[in-house]
């Protein structure tokens, strides 16, 4: 449905994007996580024709991005990372104007823009101009209005980005919907380890214009070992423990162990009789963050919610 | 860019997308009440308070100076409306409805017109109003001056929105509105004969006078309302059609190139 060959963009002394290989399967949601200018933006804007690649190219549902911009806009659908409607309009009068623009024939517009209030649970504040909207349901909104051309593919930049975790949810639940129901491939940017983790079938890991890691999920999180034990020691005895059968790794940074090991539950008891001085332990499954940890040396800084709800209320606000 | 090979279905539908563009721009301009009020409010007291007050010393051919200067300020309200809507594409750039503009399938040269129409009909609605004050200050419509106005205003109107979204386009901040007001949009309008006879101007003056195409828009309304002209209408015609074809066509190469 999407594939990317050696695609990149180069600005004057940076590669926001580094020949960058990628193919995604129709009705997958695929997820690019990493850090922000990690380059994840730039390449879906470069999928979406808005930027053009300085080398390498993509094709979008068959269509060349360099060659065929028309046509691979005519088979996307949009949800930006900042608002994109308009607030002087109404709810239902941004989605006509949609409906207009990507050409809905004249008899399916009133029905399909209906449909699409329905999906995002709209239809009550359509007729209110944008404006008196929170920031969830404008993006709500926006995600209505990205499908309402039926695109093939839909592309979302940071979909939940300074929503509130319930938000978020539900934004997400609206997310696989969309993907069951109507089998539209689905390509998302996030910095959040959870939407990556909980609503993604593969999961790129993105850092320096480069893709570290490719995979679903749970396969990415194998990789780092089934499960892992975090413990604070003063002088832990590594040698020790890195030569036990089922620990495949054990690193100590800042006084903190991390051990990954074939199954913690059974062997915690070893392990914290022969690690040293343990003040503090924790066991758990590895996440997102990290696998993102081990592969790249550093983790995901995440924004706190508010500084980007900030940003969204002044871009609204003017 | 592909053009030839969507030909079938490509006129409809981008017809559909002009539409849209002008009906969004309509909607807006007509719910910022505030806006369209003060548009209206500055023109009038260009009338009352300046054409009042001068006209009370000057008196110029056979009607009085209000009515001399009411196709200028005429002008006025379009040469503002039109060019800030078209400057206002740096915004709409940067923020807002803009971003899905240009990730929708229309092509630019669309995107342009319906702008630029959208802007054009702000501009008429805008002096609409003021045209119908025009009795208050002397002003007394035939069907002929009346249509001759309208032309020139919807001319005007099309060529400087077209000259806005040529700048907007290319700007990168708000920074360059002022430069545009400083060295674009006063010059155009206070040498343009708008207030005051170009038949007696020192010789430089006179040159740069017949150098700005607004001087045959003012001409040709003042000649069409009051039956005072320096030029003949063709000339005036002429050269105001030449000056939406010309604008017109370096807003679509700017639309273009924009990034």
């Amino acid at each position: 449905m999407v594939q990317t060959f050696g695609i990149t963009k180069r600005y004057k002394n940076l590669i926001a994007v580094n020949h960058v290989d990628l193919s995604i399967e129709e009705g997958e949601i695929f997820g690019l996580l990493g850090p922000n200018g990690a380059g994840k933006t730039t390449l879906l804007s470069m999928l979406a024709t808005l930027t053009p690649p300085t080398e390498g190219t993509a094709k979008v549902n068959g269509y060349d991005v360099r060659k065929e911009p028309g046509k691979v806009r005519a088979s996307i659908g949009m949800v930006f990372q900042t608002p994109s409607s308009d607030e002087i309009l109404t709810g239902r009068e941004n989605l006509y104007l949609h409906a207009l623009m990507y050409g809905v024939p004249k008899e399916e517009r009133r029905g399909r823009i209906e449909e699409a209030l329905e999906l995002v649970d709209l239809t009550d504040r359509a007729d209110d101009l944008v404006k008196t909207y929170s920031g969830g349901m404008r993006r709500r909104l926006e995600l209505a209005r990205g499908l309402l051309h039926r695109p093939k593919i839909l592309f979302l930049d940071e979909p939940t980005l300074g929503l509130d975790p319930q938000t978020r949810q539900h934004i997400w639940e609206y997310i696989s919907r969309l993907s069951k129901e109507h089998g539209v491939t689905i390509i998302i940017t996030t910095h959040y380890m959870e939407e990556a983790d909980s609503l993604c079938d593969r999961v790129a890991i993105i850092d320096h214009g480069e893709i570290k890691a490719l995979d679903s999920p749970s396969m990415l999180k194998m990789k780092v070992g089934k499960s892992m034990i975090r413990a604070r020691v003063e002088r832990p005895n590594l040698e020790y423990i890195r030569g036990l059968p089922y620990v495949t790794r054990a690193e100590a940074k800042d006084g903190t162990v991390t051990i990954i090991l074939s199954e913690a539950g059974a062997h915690i008891q070893e392990i914290l009789c022969n690690l040293g001085n343990v003040s503090f332990v924790e066991l758990r499954e590895p996440t997102l963050n990290d696998v993102f940890l081990q592969i790249t040396g550093k983790e995901i800084r995440e924004e706190s919610a508010e500084e980007w709800a900030e940003v969204y209320a002044r871009a609204g606000s003017t | 860019m592909g053009r030839s090979v969507r030909e079938g279905w490509f006129h409809m539908s981008d017809l559909w997308g002009i539409y849209a563009l002008w009906y969004r721009e309509v909607k807006v301009f007509l719910r910022e009440k505030s806006r369209l009020v003060s548009s209206t409010v500055n023109p009038l007291i260009w009338l009352v308070a300046f054409g009042g007050g001068l006209g009370a010393t000057i008196s110029i051919g056979g009607a009085g100076y209000q009515a001399f200067i009411f196709p200028g300020v005429l002008m006025l309200v379009v040469l503002f409306t039109t060019i800030f809507f078209g400057l206002y594409v740096v915004w709409d750039k940067k923020i807002d409805f803009f971003k899905e503009v240009l990730v929708s399938p229309l092509n630019r040269t669309s995107i342009f017109v319906g702008k630029m129409l959208g802007g054009c009909t702000d501009g008429f609605i805008q002096s609409g109003i003021i045209i119908l004050f025009g009795p208050l200050f002397g002003i007394n419509y035939t069907a002929y001056s009346l249509g001759v106005v309208i032309l020139f205003v919807l001319l005007l109107a099309m060529g400087t929105t077209s000259l806005g979204l040529a700048i907007g386009s290319q700007m990168t901040s708000f920074e360059g509105f002022g430069l545009v007001q400083s060295f674009v949009i006063l010059p155009l309008f206070f040498l343009s004969g708008a207030l005051y006879p170009i038949d007696n101007l020192p010789e430089w003056l006179s040159w740069i006078t017949y150098a700005n195409p607004l001087t045959y828009i003012v001409d040709g309304m003042r000649g069409a309302l009051l039956g005072q002209s320096s030029f003949p209408m063709a000339l005036d015609l002429g050269v105001a059609a030449v000056y939406v074809a010309v604008l017109v066509a370096v807003g679509t190469y700017a639309f273009e190139k924009m990034t």
